[in-house]
């Protein structure tokens, strides 16, 4: 336990810089998988065919592959067709690319649940289509959504650890050199285990919160209702 | 000579090959206020939606004043900043509180200062007697209070013409009230309304006209002494004497 803490300890700084990393990797993934996912969502949602087939294909495409494949087709594969893209602007890419289309099915999913009916009294007082999407579907679709899509930052967290294999020096890289360099893998690996799941637990305190905060009284039960 | 607002003129419409209404033709003169009655599924309100262009009529024409909105070039969205409509299920926009549903259509279709607009929403939650809970959100309000606020929403915008759709249906009955209440009050000061209600006491005295729509067209038109006291067909007279009957009038529809 001792030689664990001292292990811990000195190689407290990288593991720091590491979680400073990884924390960059959600965030950036997280947020480029919104505003894309959002995109997607009102395209499959309220778009043209064309629109709509090319969202359920991205999504399709995206979810059914794994995000290790694209990661390496982005690094590895796009500078064949004359892209090359630095580590962490690939490691950004595949993880927001990939995020994007969960998050699109989560933000569909309450779209779908508020219905057509809030669409109606939109229109009915001269609002735009558009309007309407902005100013009523989707205030409420982002507050239904935060329940079942707060898995999406805890999960997009614990993935960014495969960022490593592009040499990407996030937490799980950090992990692997302190394990090389004391030759104790199961102190190293644990050491990092912890730090992930400090960042979840404060995650998802976060994520409660911001539930609460956006609660509309009485919103919930509407929205079951309609 | 009562200024026509709305004229309704061979309006049809089908789903595929079942027809809900066709060839009706009505006028609503400004300040008029028009009952519709029938039996569930003739099209009450299909027709209120093909008013306002919420659905698309399959054939005839709709004017506004001396506008025809079922011209191809016609803005809808600005048709209906004319046209108020209240829903049976209120749908008030869920997340905004009682003021907020008011304004919006200031703020975002009118493109009001907000100062304004808040006082102009706040006059009409107080015309519909809610002032006192504009800071409330839907999930806040009973029924009626939520239906009441809806009504709001629609006169905040001015319209040359509200449309009801069954607005007491869903309420449990010791709420009807209050609805029906700023509803006759909105008739007395002149508002013109197209109502769709089973609501017969309300018909009788406030109806100008009353139209008996059954199977997709009109079967009979007239004041509410001739449709109660004097029908012209067997069929209103049953309708009449049924529905007042189930509303405990028992006077009505002899």
């Amino acid at each position: 336990m001792i030689k664990w803490l001292e292990l811990f300890q000195r190689f407290l700084p990288e593991f720091l810089k590491g979680t400073a990393v990884t924390l960059e990797l959600t965030a950036v993934g997280l947020l480029l998988g919104f505003v894309l996912g959002m995109l997607l969502a009102l395209a499959r949602c309220y778009g043209s065919k064309l629109l709509k087939t090319i969202a359920i294909g991205y999504i399709e495409i995206f979810r059914g592959t794994p995000l290790l494949v694209q990661l390496f087709l982005i690094y590895y594969g796009l500078p064949s067709l004359g892209l090359t893209l630095s580590q962490t602007l690939s490691a950004y890419l595949a993880l927001g690319l990939n995020s994007a289309a969960y998050q699109a099915e989560y933000l569909r999913g309450s779209i779908q649940a508020i219905g057509t009916s809030q669409m109606t009294a939109g229109r009915s007082i001269g609002l735009s289509r558009w309007q309407t999407i902005w100013y009523i579907i989707l205030p409420q679709a982002l507050r239904l959504m935060i329940p079942a899509w707060s898995n999406e930052p805890i999960s997009l967290l614990k993935t960014t650890a495969v960022v490593f294999l592009i040499a990407v020096q996030d937490l799980m890289a950090k992990a692997k050199r302190a394990a090389t360099a004391t030759y104790d893998p199961i102190g190293s690996y644990l050491a990092v285990a912890v730090i992930y799941l400090v960042m979840v637990f404060l995650l998802n305190w976060g994520l409660k919160f911001l539930e609460k905060k956006t609660r509309i009284p009485g919103f919930e039960m509407e929205a079951k209702k309609t | 000579m009562a200024k026509p607002i709305l004229t309704i003129k061979d309006l049809t419409k089908k789903y595929s090959d079942n027809v809900i209404f066709h060839d009706i033709n009505l006028t609503v003169n400004e300040g008029d206020t028009i009952v519709i009655i029938g039996p569930s599924g003739t099209g009450k309100s299909t027709l209120l939606r093909c008013i306002n262009l919420l659905t698309r009529a399959d054939g005839g024409q709709i004017w506004l004043d001396d506008q025809e909105i079922t011209a191809k070039h016609c803005d809808e969205d600005v048709v209906r900043q004319h046209i108020g409509m209240v829903f049976q299920n209120f749908l008030l926009f869920n997340h905004l509180t009682a003021l907020d549903n008011v304004m919006l259509g200031l703020t975002k279709v009118k493109h009001m200062k907000p100062e304004p607009a808040r006082e102009k929403a706040m006059q009409e939650l107080d015309r519909v007697g809610l002032s006192d809970r504009a800071g409330h959100y839907p999930g806040q309000l009973s029924g009626g209070q939520q239906q009441r606020v809806a009504i709001a929403r629609a006169l905040a915008m001015d319209p040359r013409i509200m449309l009801f759709d069954e607005p007491t249906s869903a309420l449990d009955p010791e709420l009807i009230g209050e609805v029906l209440e700023v509803m006759r009050k909105l008739a007395l000061e002149g508002m013109t309304m197209l109502v769709v209600t089973h609501e017969m006491g309300f018909a009788r005295e406030v109806a100008d006209r009353i139209v008996f729509l059954e199977k997709g067209s009109i079967v009979e038109e007239g004041t509410p002494e001739d449709l109660f006291y004097r029908p012209k067909h067997d069929r209103t007279r049953e309708f009449l004497w049924k529905i007042t009957e189930l509303y405990g009038k028992k006077d009505a529809g002899k």
